[in-house]
C-alpha cells in the first residue's frame, strides 16, 4: 500500500514537472533568444573571459535597446568554465542541453575551445570563439567542423607576422623560443613562428620550455637562454607567464628584444612586469585600442562599466554582433540556417576590422596589428594585411 | 668555460631564494605532523592568506615591508588556531584519515572560499623593495634574493631559539614525545597545540608575503603547488624533525634550479616528485629522521 502511494506521487510530481516545464519553455522561446557563454571567468585567463563578458553584455543590450533581432529580445546565460578544458566541456553541455540555447559564443582560448567541439557538433549548436587562435579549432585533417566558428585570425598568421616583423623590421638574425609546454595556441604560435623565421634565414639558438599555471620562477631557464645570446626572444604566451618572464629576465640584465602573441594583450601585463621591463617588446594583435574604429566602443564601454575595454572586450564585442548579424542573415534560430549564415559570412563590419568567412576552413579573413610596448602602454605601430 | 661556473653560481643563488620559501613552509607541516601526526594540507593556503593579508596590508593602508610582514603572520596565525580549534579538534581522537580527508576539506575550503571573497584575477604587489640588482662578476643578485634569504634565516634562528629554550617550546617537545604522560605532567596540551598552529602559520604567512613581494603576483590558488612542494621538503627532511624542514627546502629549491638550469626545465616537477619517491622507498624517515620502531 505504501509502495503504491510512493509510486503515484512520484508519477504525479514529474507529470507536473514535464508539464510546467513545457509551458514556461514555450512561452519563453517565443519572445526571447537565448545566447550561451562559455567564458574563463575564473582561474588562469579569467581576464580574457571577464572583459568579453562585458563586452558581449553591451553588445546585446544595444541591440536589444533598439528591439532586438528580429523582433525578439536577447538573453545572455553565462558559464564558467574556469580556465579549464574539463570545465569547458561541461559549459557546454549545460549551455547545450539544460538552457537550450541558440548559440554559444567563447571560450576565449584554443584548449578550452578544442574541449567543447565534441558537445556541441553532437546538439547542433553553432559555437563561435571570440580569439581561439590555434588552427586546428575549426579545421583539423583536411575536414572543416561544421559548427566552430571563430571572429580572430589563426596562430600561423599571427606567428607569420611576428617572424617576418622579427627578421624585415628588427632585422633579427637568432631567435629563442620560450614556450609553454601545455598549451596548443603557444606551441602553434611558436612552430609557425620558427618555420618563417628560418625560411628567411634566420636561427633558432635556444628552445626552452616552462609550465603555465604553475611555475612562477623561471630563472633558472632564462639563464639558459640568457647563455645562449639571440637577438629576439619569442614567448608565445598569456600575459601571467609572459610578465613575470619579461620582468625576471630584465632583473638578469638580459637585453634583448621579447616577443609575442595576442596573449600579451591584457593591462595586467604592465602590472606584474613593470613599464620598465616592457620596453623594446613587440607584440602582435587582432587590432589597437588607439584605432580610430574603436572610439565608440571605448566610450560605450567606459560608460556602462567604468574601466578601460582590453582588445579581448572588442573581439567579444564582434563576436556578439557577429552572431547578431548571422541571426539576421538566417531570418531565425533554426540551428542549420544559423551554422550557414555564419559559413557564408561576408563584408561583417566589426571594430576590429572588416571580416570574411572562408566557408572551407571557417577562418575569418582579417588584419593583424603590430603593437609597442612604450612607458607601460601598448602603442599601435602598424597594421599587417593578410596575403 | 668561466660562463658555466657563472651560470652554476647563479643557479645557486636562485636555488637559494626559492629554497628558502620551500623551507619556510615546510617548518609548518613537519611542526603540526610533530605534535598531532597530522598532514596538514590547508597549509599551503594558509600560506596564500597570509599573502593575501600582506597585500591589504601594502596597498590599502600603505604599510612597508615589516608591518606588513608582521600583520601577515599575525592574521595567519590566528587563522591557523581557528582552523585547529573548529576543525581538528573534534576529530583529535579520530583516526586519521578523517583528519586528513578534514585538511584536504579546509584547503579547498580556504582556496574557493577565498575565490568568492578576493575574486579569482591574481593581483599584483606594489614594489615594496628598491629594484636595486647586484652584479658580482656576472651573478646577478636582487635587493629581493637578499631579503627573502634573510628573512627567512632569521626566522628560522627564532624559531630554534622558541622550541629550544622557551617555556612553551619546552611543552612542544613534550607533547610530541608522549601527549599523555606531557598531560600528566600538567602541560596544557591544547594551548601548546594551538601554539604550533599559530607558529607554524605564521611562518606560511611569511613565505606567502615574500612570494607576493618577489614574484608580484598572487591568487586564491597560489598555495596548491608551493604547498606539495614544502611537503616533499618536509618529507625529504623527515617529517616532524625541524632541521629537517629546513635541509629539505633549500634541497628542493637547489635541486629544481639546477634540473631548470640543464635544460630540462619540463621535468622539474617530476624530479622533484621523484625525489620524493625515492626517500620513501631507501630511507622512509627522511635525511634527518631516527628509524624508531612504531609503537604497536
Amino acid at each position: 500500500m505504501r509502495r503504491m502511494f510512493s509510486i503515484a506521487t512520484a508519477a504525479l510530481l514529474s507529470l507536473a514537472l514535464v508539464t510546467g516545464c513545457g509551458a514556461t519553455g514555450g512561452q519563453k522561446s517565443a519572445e526571447v533568444i537565448k545566447v550561451g557563454g562559455n567564458l574563463e571567468l575564473s582561474g588562469g585567463a579569467a581576464a580574457f573571459g571577464q572583459y568579453a563578458e562585458k563586452a558581449i553584455k553591451l553588445a546585446f543590450d544595444q541591440q536589444n535597446a533598439k528591439g532586438g533581432v528580429l523582433g525578439k529580445q536577447l538573453e545572455y546565460v553565462s558559464a564558467d568554465n574556469k580556465s579549464d578544458p574539463g570545465e569547458s566541456t561541461v559549459a557546454s553541455t549545460k549551455l547545450a542541453t539544460q538552457n537550450k540555447v541558440v548559440a554559444i559564443l567563447g571560450p576565449m582560448t584554443s584548449g578550452n575551445t578544442l574541449a567543447a567541439v565534441q558537445v556541441v557538433t553532437d546538439s547542433k549548436v553553432p559555437l563561435i570563439t571570440p580569439t581561439g587562435t590555434s588552427d586546428n579549432v575549426t579545421f583539423e585533417n583536411g575536414k572543416v567542423k561544421p559548427w566552430i566558428f571563430r571572429a580572430c585570425f589563426i596562430d600561423p598568421f599571427q606567428g607569420q607576422v611576428a617572424a617576418n616583423f622579427a627578421t624585415d623590421t628588427l632585422k633579427a638574425k637568432t631567435a629563442a623560443l620560450f614556450i609553454d609546454q601545455k598549451g596548443d595556441y603557444s606551441k602553434g604560435l611558436a612552430t609557425s613562428f620558427k618555420e618563417n623565421f628560418e625560411r628567411s634565414g634566420g636561427k633558432i639558438v635556444e628552445e626552452e620550455q616552462y609550465v603555465a599555471g604553475s611555475d612562477l620562477d623561471f630563472r633558472a631557464t632564462l639563464v639558459r637562454i640568457k647563455a645562449s645570446n639571440p637577438d629576439v626572444v619569442f614567448v608565445p604566451g598569456y600575459y601571467q607567464e609572459v610578465g613575470l618572464i619579461v620582468k625576471q629576465a630584465r632583473e638578469m640584465e638580459m637585453k634583448q628584444t621579447f616577443m609575442g602573441g595576442d596573449g600579451w594583450g591584457s593591462p595586467q601585463l604592465v602590472d606584474v612586469a613593470g613599464a620598465a621591463a616592457l620596453e623594446n617588446t613587440y607584440y602582435v594583435n587582432h587590432g589597437a585600442m588607439d584605432d580610430p574604429g574603436m572610439t565608440q566602443f571605448i566610450k560605450d564601454f567606459k560608460e556602462k562599466y567604468s574601466s578601460e575595454p582590453d582588445t579581448f572586450a572588442a573581439l567579444g564585442y564582434d563576436t556578439a554582433n557577429l552572431l547578431i548579424k548571422a541571426i539576421e542573415n538566417a531570418g531565425g534560430t533554426e540551428s542549420e540556417n544559423l551554422r550557414s549564415a555564419l559559413e557564408n559570412m561576408k563584408g561583417f563590419q566589426g571594430i576590429s576590422g572588416e571580416l570574411n568567412v572562408d566557408p572551407a576552413t571557417h577562418n575569418p579573413v582579417k588584419s593583424a596589428a603590430i603593437l609597442q610596448f612604450k612607458d607601460g602602454k601598448s602603442v599601435f605601430m602598424t597594421k599587417v594585411n593578410p596575403k | 668555460m668561466g660562463n658555466v661556473t657563472e651560470q652554476v653560481l647563479q643557479q645557486i643563488v636562485n636555488g637559494l631564494s626559492l629554497g628558502s620559501i620551500y623551507a619556510l613552509v615546510a617548518l609548518g607541516y613537519t611542526m603540526v605532523y610533530g605534535i598531532i601526526k597530522l598532514i596538514n594540507f590547508a597549509h599551503g593556503d594558509v600560506m596564500m592568506v597570509g599573502a593575501y593579508a600582506g597585500w591589504f596590508a601594502t596597498t590599502t593602508l600603505h604599510l612597508s615591508f615589516i608591518p606588513a610582514l608582521l600583520i601577515a603572520m599575525v592574521v595567519s596565525a590566528i587563522l591557523g588556531v581557528l582552523i585547529e580549534r573548529i576543525a581538528y579538534k573534534p576529530l583529535r581522537n579520530a583516526t586519521r584519515i578523517a583528519s586528513l580527508i578534514t585538511a584536504i576539506g579546509v584547503s579547498f575550503f580556504l582556496e574557493y572560499g577565498g575565490m568568492l571573497v578576493v575574486s579569482p584575477q591574481m593581483r599584483t604587489y606594489p614594489p615594496v623593495f628598491p629594484d636595486t640588482i647586484w652584479n658580482v662578476g656576472g651573478i646577478i643578485i636582487k635587493y629581493g634574493d637578499i631579503v627573502m634569504i634573510l628573512t627567512s634565516i632569521i626566522l628560522m634562528i627564532l624559531l630554534h631559539v622558541i622550541v629550544k629554550y622557551s617555556k612553551i617550546g619546552k611543552a612542544m617537545r613534550a607533547v610530541s614525545f608522549d601527549n599523555e604522560a606531557a598531560l600528566l605532567m600538567g602541560i596544557n596540551v591544547n594551548n601548546t597545540i594551538s601554539a604550533t598552529f599559530a607558529i607554524g602559520s605564521a611562518l606560511a604567512a611569511a613565505a606567502g608575503v615574500l612570494m607576493g613581494v618577489y614574484f608580484n603576483t598572487i591568487n586564491p590558488l597560489m598555495g596548491i603547488i608551493p604547498g606539495l612542494k614544502a611537503f616533499v621538503a618536509a618529507v625529504l627532511g623527515g617529517i616532524g624533525i625541524i632541521p629537517g624542514a629546513m635541509v629539505g627546502g633549500f634541497f628542493l629549491g637547489l635541486t629544481e634550479s639546477f634540473v631548470s638550469g640543464l635544460g630540462a626545465s619540463t621535468w622539474r616537477d617530476a624530479v622533484a616528485f621523484l625525489i620524493l619517491i625515492l626517500v620513501l622507498i631507501i630511507k622512509p624517515s627522511g635525511l634527518f629522521g631516527k628509524n624508531i620502531r612504531e609503537k604497536v
